[in-house]
């Protein structure tokens, strides 16, 4: 990972040094070595901070509705899940393509820290990855985990190659497997009504709505969102009303079903551990099996499955756990 | 003084129905003229077409205390608007699938198709849902979904 972050680096430099861009979007230090956060680099000087590690897991892609806007270009390190995100925003007008470099750099999947914390016993210093070991240490001692198990959820059935750029780092092939990503959903699927029941009304209850999941998901875009009272006084916090507060998460899945790419940022924030993907990868099964496959994020054009139709479509009534009767 | 009576309420559901002004309503009016009974606790909502129909529109439904919830709409192809309703059959199939893989009874919610000159169907359409719904019970899952039951 050292040597992709160093030509990183370096191709930054040279996007900022010759004009050719205005700024650099990447991650910088946080502040434990387990923490980047994503950042806008405007200058050389400003590099130093710069880091591209195992545990960069955030999209990067919703930053530039916002930086696509500002004069220049924007340059931007972008892995493959990131690119379905940037594609979906292109396509709903939110990102101006013209005004973005897209740099595919490689992924090899990003480890979730708490799964290493949950693992492992004293506070952890320093984690390396050798292909499939994870070699932690702790002030309590060395470990060593196997990387599938301590990679972020969304990682560990991640088959997405890139599908937008115009250039590329990738110095490490990552080799082709067989995932299926909806697994955990068919295990609901073949629970009772009470018992699926069960276990949503647990996660959800554990639910603080700090709104994490919305203000990362890249679908979830909206400048005015359903969600916020805009009589409130106070910008973008209060909810809007019970039902709202209430349903909240039945209603976002909705708002994204047909959009999402499955990017899985929603669970990877959420600070109470729900599995928020699991919602929006209902949808996305229930999608591809009654209308067809679909990936959001494939293509920057198109229609989606919930704004087109075909006479034949299957009758609500047919449908139940997204198996036609 | 009046008596209280011990005896259980029997339980009545109360039930929604989306109707689009130009079948649907038209079908229940049709009901009404042709004096086929259909049960009072329908409400019935109209909407200038199905695909009018929100889908928080039918959450909302839900959590103010609907038992049950039945969209009608012209049968598909004959849609005053041309092709409303199959926007509505695409995102009513995911909805209710989705409500039921949360654990929601997949027999609260419905879509039917009845045009304005069946207003025997529409009788017959609301007669039953009322009956599955009424075997049901009471809709408490759909309230709040984020409170553990006893807190």
């Amino acid at each position: 990972m050292k040597d992709v972050e160093m030509k990183m680096l370096e191709r930054a430099k040279q996007l900022l040094e010759s004009g050719e861009v205005a700024r650099v979007i990447g991650w910088k230090k946080g502040e434990f070595f387990y923490d980047p956060t994503p950042a806008s680099f405007e200058t050389v000087d400003e590099l130093k901070d710069f880091v591209y590690d195992w545990f960069c897991g955030a999209n990067l892609s919703k930053y530039l509705i916002q930086m696509s806007k500002k004069e220049g270009k924007t340059a931007v390190f972008l892995k493959p899940c990131d690119t379905y995100s940037f594609n979906q925003l292109v396509k709903e007008h939110r990102i101006k393509r013209e005004n973005v470099y897209v740099i595919a750099v490689e992924c090899l999947a990003k480890l979730n820290i708490e799964a290493i914390k949950e693992k492992t016993d004293g506070i952890v210093k320093s984690v390396d990855v050798e292909d499939k070991d994870v070699k932690v240490v702790t002030t309590n001692g060395e470990y060593t985990l196997y990387k599938p198990e301590v990679v972020l959820s969304k990682c560990a059935v991640c088959n997405k190659t890139h599908q937008a750029k115009d250039e590329e780092i990738i110095l490490h092939e990552r080799p082709e497997r067989d995932v299926n990503r909806f697994e955990e959903v068919e295990k609901l699927e073949a629970m009772t009504e009470d018992e699926r029941f069960a276990f949503w009304k647990g996660q959800l209850s554990k639910c603080i709505r700090c709104n994490a999941c919305r203000n990362v998901c890249p679908a979830c875009s909206c400048v005015k969102c359903v969600f916020d009272n805009p009589h409130s006084g106070i910008a973008a916090k209060a909810n809007d009303s019970e039902f709202e507060e209430q349903l909240f998460h039945v209603i976002r899945a909705f708002h994204v079903a047909g959009r999402c790419t499955d990017c899985g940022e929603c669970s990877r924030v959420c600070p109470q551990h729900i599995p928020l993907h699991l919602l929006n990868r209902k949808f996305i099964k229930d999608i591809d099996g009654l209308y067809g496959e679909f990936q959001a994020g494939e293509t920057d054009e198109g229609k989606t499955p919930l704004t087109s139709y075909t006479e034949g479509d299957i009758e609500p009534k047919d449908v139940f756990n997204g198996e036609a009767k | 003084m009046q008596e209280v009576s011990t005896e259980k309420k029997e339980f009545v559901p109360n039930i929604v129905a989306f109707c689009c002004n130009w079948c649907s309503y038209a079908g229940a009016d049709l009901a009404g003229s042709s004096r086929l009974s259909y049960p009072a606790n329908v409400k019935i909502i109209r909407v200038p077409c199905s695909c009018r129909v929100n889908p928080t529109f039918v959450l909302k439904a839900f959590q103010q205390g609907a038992d049950g919830v039945i969209l009608c709409g012209c049968h598909p192809g004959d849609c005053h608007y041309v092709t409303g309703n199959y926007y509505t059959r695409r995102r009513m199939a995911l909805l209710f699938s989705f409500l039921n893989y949360m654990g929601i009874e997949k027999e609260r919610t419905r879509v039917e198709w009845v045009s304005a000159a069946e207003g025997a169907r529409f009788s017959a359409v609301m007669n039953d849902f009322v009956k599955t719904v009424t075997a049901l019970g009471e809709n408490k899952r759909l309230t709040d979904l984020r409170v553990k039951e006893g807190e």
